[in-house]
Protein backbone atom coordinates (compact mmCIF):
# COMPACT_ATOMS: atom_id res chain seq x y z
CA UNK A 1 0.00 0.00 0.00
CA UNK A 2 2.27 2.50 0.65
CA UNK A 3 6.13 2.02 -0.71
CA UNK A 4 8.89 4.64 1.12
CA UNK A 5 12.39 4.56 0.71
CA UNK A 6 15.49 7.01 1.10
CA UNK A 7 18.20 5.82 -0.88
CA UNK A 8 22.06 7.05 -2.47
CA UNK A 9 21.20 4.97 -5.50
CA UNK A 10 19.78 6.74 -8.23
CA UNK A 11 16.31 6.19 -8.42
CA UNK A 12 14.18 4.28 -11.34
CA UNK A 13 10.74 5.44 -12.36
CA UNK A 14 9.91 2.77 -14.65
CA UNK A 15 9.95 0.12 -11.51
CA UNK A 16 8.22 3.15 -9.24
CA UNK A 17 5.52 3.07 -11.94
CA UNK A 18 5.30 -0.74 -11.26
CA UNK A 19 5.26 -0.97 -7.95
CA UNK A 20 2.16 1.11 -7.45
CA UNK A 21 0.22 -0.77 -10.48
CA UNK A 22 -2.72 -2.79 -9.57
CA UNK A 23 -5.04 -4.22 -11.65
CA UNK A 24 -7.78 -2.18 -10.00
CA UNK A 25 -6.75 1.50 -11.02
CA UNK A 26 -7.68 2.95 -13.63
CA UNK A 27 -4.81 5.13 -13.55
CA UNK A 28 -1.36 6.40 -12.09
CA UNK A 29 -0.55 9.98 -11.49
CA UNK A 30 3.71 10.47 -10.89
CA UNK A 31 5.50 13.20 -9.67
CA UNK A 32 9.23 13.65 -10.93
CA UNK A 33 11.71 15.90 -9.12
CA UNK A 34 14.97 16.57 -11.56
CA UNK A 35 18.05 18.69 -11.13
CA UNK A 36 17.46 22.11 -12.79
CA UNK A 37 20.95 23.55 -14.06
CA UNK A 38 19.64 27.19 -12.58
CA UNK A 39 18.53 29.17 -9.93
CA UNK A 40 18.02 32.62 -10.16
CA UNK A 41 20.12 33.03 -12.84
CA UNK A 42 22.90 31.32 -11.20
CA UNK A 43 24.78 28.21 -13.30
CA UNK A 44 23.97 24.96 -10.71
CA UNK A 45 27.33 22.57 -10.74
CA UNK A 46 25.46 19.61 -8.46
CA UNK A 47 23.23 19.41 -5.37
CA UNK A 48 24.17 17.62 -2.59
CA UNK A 49 21.06 16.07 -0.46
CA UNK A 50 21.38 14.62 3.01
CA UNK A 51 18.86 13.04 5.26
CA UNK A 52 18.12 12.53 9.10
CA UNK A 53 16.68 9.24 7.49
CA UNK A 54 14.88 7.68 10.80
CA UNK A 55 13.03 10.59 11.13
CA UNK A 56 12.31 11.50 7.45
CA UNK A 57 10.97 8.03 7.07
CA UNK A 58 8.89 8.33 9.58
CA UNK A 59 7.55 12.02 8.65
CA UNK A 60 7.01 10.49 4.96
CA UNK A 61 5.02 7.57 6.22
CA UNK A 62 2.75 10.02 8.02
CA UNK A 63 2.35 11.55 4.78
CA UNK A 64 1.51 8.88 2.95
CA UNK A 65 -1.13 7.91 5.53
CA UNK A 66 -2.67 10.84 6.07
CA UNK A 67 -3.25 10.83 1.69
CA UNK A 68 -4.90 7.35 2.04
CA UNK A 69 -7.29 9.05 4.50
CA UNK A 70 -8.20 11.93 2.65
CA UNK A 71 -8.54 9.94 -1.44
CA UNK A 72 -9.10 6.75 -2.05
CA UNK A 73 -6.54 5.88 -3.85
CA UNK A 74 -4.40 2.09 -4.28
CA UNK A 75 -1.18 2.39 -3.77
CA UNK A 76 1.34 5.39 -2.88
CA UNK A 77 5.04 5.77 -3.21
CA UNK A 78 7.38 8.36 -1.82
CA UNK A 79 11.50 7.37 -3.09
CA UNK A 80 13.73 10.33 -2.15
CA UNK A 81 17.52 10.41 -2.98
CA UNK A 82 20.51 11.35 -1.14
CA UNK A 83 23.87 12.24 -2.03
CA UNK A 84 24.99 14.19 -4.85
CA UNK A 85 23.23 14.80 -7.63
CA UNK A 86 24.03 16.66 -11.16
CA UNK A 87 21.90 18.53 -13.82
CA UNK A 88 19.00 16.19 -14.90
CA UNK A 89 19.22 13.74 -12.11
CA UNK A 90 15.88 12.82 -9.79
CA UNK A 91 15.92 13.38 -6.49
CA UNK A 92 12.65 12.38 -5.50
CA UNK A 93 9.24 10.19 -6.98
CA UNK A 94 5.79 10.53 -5.98
CA UNK A 95 4.13 7.92 -7.46
CA UNK A 96 -0.23 7.24 -6.57
CA UNK A 97 -2.76 4.53 -8.07
CA UNK A 98 -6.33 4.55 -7.90
CA UNK A 99 -9.34 3.75 -9.57
CA UNK A 100 -9.55 6.78 -11.07
CA UNK A 101 -7.80 9.62 -11.86
CA UNK A 102 -8.93 12.79 -9.35
CA UNK A 103 -7.58 11.01 -6.13
CA UNK A 104 -4.31 10.06 -7.76
CA UNK A 105 -3.72 13.81 -9.20
CA UNK A 106 -4.43 15.27 -5.44
CA UNK A 107 -3.00 12.56 -3.21
CA UNK A 108 -0.05 13.13 -5.48
CA UNK A 109 -0.11 16.94 -5.47
CA UNK A 110 -0.42 16.79 -1.72
CA UNK A 111 2.32 14.17 -0.88
CA UNK A 112 4.90 16.66 -2.98
CA UNK A 113 4.12 19.94 -1.25
CA UNK A 114 3.81 17.80 2.63
CA UNK A 115 7.35 16.56 1.86
CA UNK A 116 8.69 19.78 0.81
CA UNK A 117 7.45 20.98 4.13
CA UNK A 118 7.89 18.71 6.73
CA UNK A 119 10.21 15.84 6.07
CA UNK A 120 13.76 16.38 7.11
CA UNK A 121 15.77 16.16 3.98
CA UNK A 122 18.28 19.44 2.97
CA UNK A 123 19.84 20.03 -0.06
CA UNK A 124 23.22 22.40 -0.64
CA UNK A 125 23.15 24.07 -4.30
CA UNK A 126 26.51 24.34 -5.12
CA UNK A 127 27.88 27.01 -7.72
CA UNK A 128 30.48 27.74 -9.68
CA UNK A 129 31.33 30.24 -7.45
CA UNK A 130 30.31 29.22 -4.05
CA UNK A 131 27.32 27.22 -2.20
CA UNK A 132 24.58 27.70 -0.06
CA UNK A 133 21.51 25.03 2.05
CA UNK A 134 18.59 25.96 0.06
CA UNK A 135 15.88 27.97 2.47
CA UNK A 136 18.14 27.95 5.24
CA UNK A 137 18.08 31.84 5.36
CA UNK A 138 15.52 34.46 5.53
CA UNK B 1 21.91 17.47 32.30
CA UNK B 2 24.34 16.80 29.29
CA UNK B 3 22.30 16.33 25.99
CA UNK B 4 23.78 14.93 23.10
CA UNK B 5 22.95 16.56 19.97
CA UNK B 6 22.18 15.54 16.13
CA UNK B 7 23.19 18.60 13.69
CA UNK B 8 22.09 18.24 9.96
CA UNK B 9 22.75 20.50 6.96
CA UNK B 10 23.90 23.88 8.14
CA UNK B 11 24.06 23.13 11.15
CA UNK B 12 26.64 20.55 10.89
CA UNK B 13 28.48 23.55 8.95
CA UNK B 14 27.59 25.61 12.65
CA UNK B 15 28.14 23.30 14.90
CA UNK B 16 31.44 22.57 12.86
CA UNK B 17 30.53 19.03 14.01
CA UNK B 18 27.70 16.06 12.67
CA UNK B 19 27.30 15.76 16.79
CA UNK B 20 27.77 17.89 19.86
CA UNK B 21 27.38 17.75 24.01
CA UNK B 22 25.66 20.48 25.72
CA UNK B 23 25.39 21.15 29.20
CA UNK B 24 21.50 21.85 30.46
CA UNK B 25 20.88 23.82 33.55
CA UNK B 26 17.54 24.64 34.72
CA UNK B 27 14.39 23.16 33.54
CA UNK B 28 15.36 20.93 30.71
CA UNK B 29 12.78 22.34 27.95
CA UNK B 30 12.86 22.45 24.85
CA UNK B 31 12.95 26.57 24.59
CA UNK B 32 15.63 26.74 27.40
CA UNK B 33 17.81 24.09 25.00
CA UNK B 34 17.20 26.49 22.16
CA UNK B 35 18.33 29.63 23.97
CA UNK B 36 21.38 27.62 25.38
CA UNK B 37 22.07 26.44 22.07
CA UNK B 38 21.87 30.27 20.47
CA UNK B 39 24.05 31.35 23.36
CA UNK B 40 26.95 29.31 22.70
CA UNK B 41 26.18 29.33 18.75
CA UNK B 42 24.83 32.57 17.89
CA UNK B 43 24.73 31.75 14.11
CA UNK B 44 21.63 29.29 14.98
CA UNK B 45 19.51 32.55 15.53
CA UNK B 46 20.48 33.96 11.80
CA UNK B 47 18.48 31.24 10.12
CA UNK B 48 14.85 31.25 8.91
CA UNK B 49 13.53 29.21 11.46
CA UNK B 50 14.70 25.55 13.36
CA UNK B 51 13.02 23.06 15.03
CA UNK B 52 13.94 20.36 17.28
CA UNK B 53 13.47 17.25 17.04
CA UNK B 54 12.86 14.71 20.44
CA UNK B 55 12.96 10.58 19.23
CA UNK B 56 12.39 11.77 15.76
CA UNK B 57 9.47 13.67 16.18
CA UNK B 58 9.16 17.57 15.69
CA UNK B 59 9.35 18.80 19.72
CA UNK B 60 6.45 21.56 21.47
CA UNK B 61 8.30 23.93 23.32
CA UNK B 62 7.27 23.19 26.62
CA UNK B 63 8.42 19.58 26.01
CA UNK B 64 10.57 18.06 29.01
CA UNK B 65 13.67 16.42 27.57
CA UNK B 66 15.11 13.51 29.23
CA UNK B 67 19.07 12.08 29.48
CA UNK B 68 18.06 9.09 27.10
CA UNK B 69 16.48 11.06 24.19
CA UNK B 70 17.26 11.36 20.86
CA UNK B 71 17.78 15.16 20.66
CA UNK B 72 18.51 16.60 16.78
CA UNK B 73 18.12 20.58 15.41
CA UNK B 74 16.02 20.37 12.22
CA UNK B 75 17.08 23.80 10.11
CA UNK B 76 14.75 24.64 7.73
CA UNK B 77 13.98 21.43 5.42
CA UNK B 78 14.40 21.40 1.65
CA UNK B 79 13.96 18.36 -0.07
CA UNK B 80 11.96 17.59 -3.09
Amino acid sequence: MVDIKISEKPLDVQSCIDRVMTPQCGGIDVFIGTVRATTKGKTVVRLEFEAYEKMALKEMKKIADEAAKKWNVHKILMHHRTGILKIGDIPVVIAVSAAHRDAAFEACRYIIDTLKKTVPIWKKEVFEDGEVWVAAHP
Amino acid sequence: MNIKILAFGIVKEIFKSSAIEINLNGAPTVSNLKAELEKNYPRLSQLASYMIAVNDEYATADLIIESKDEIAIIPPVSGG
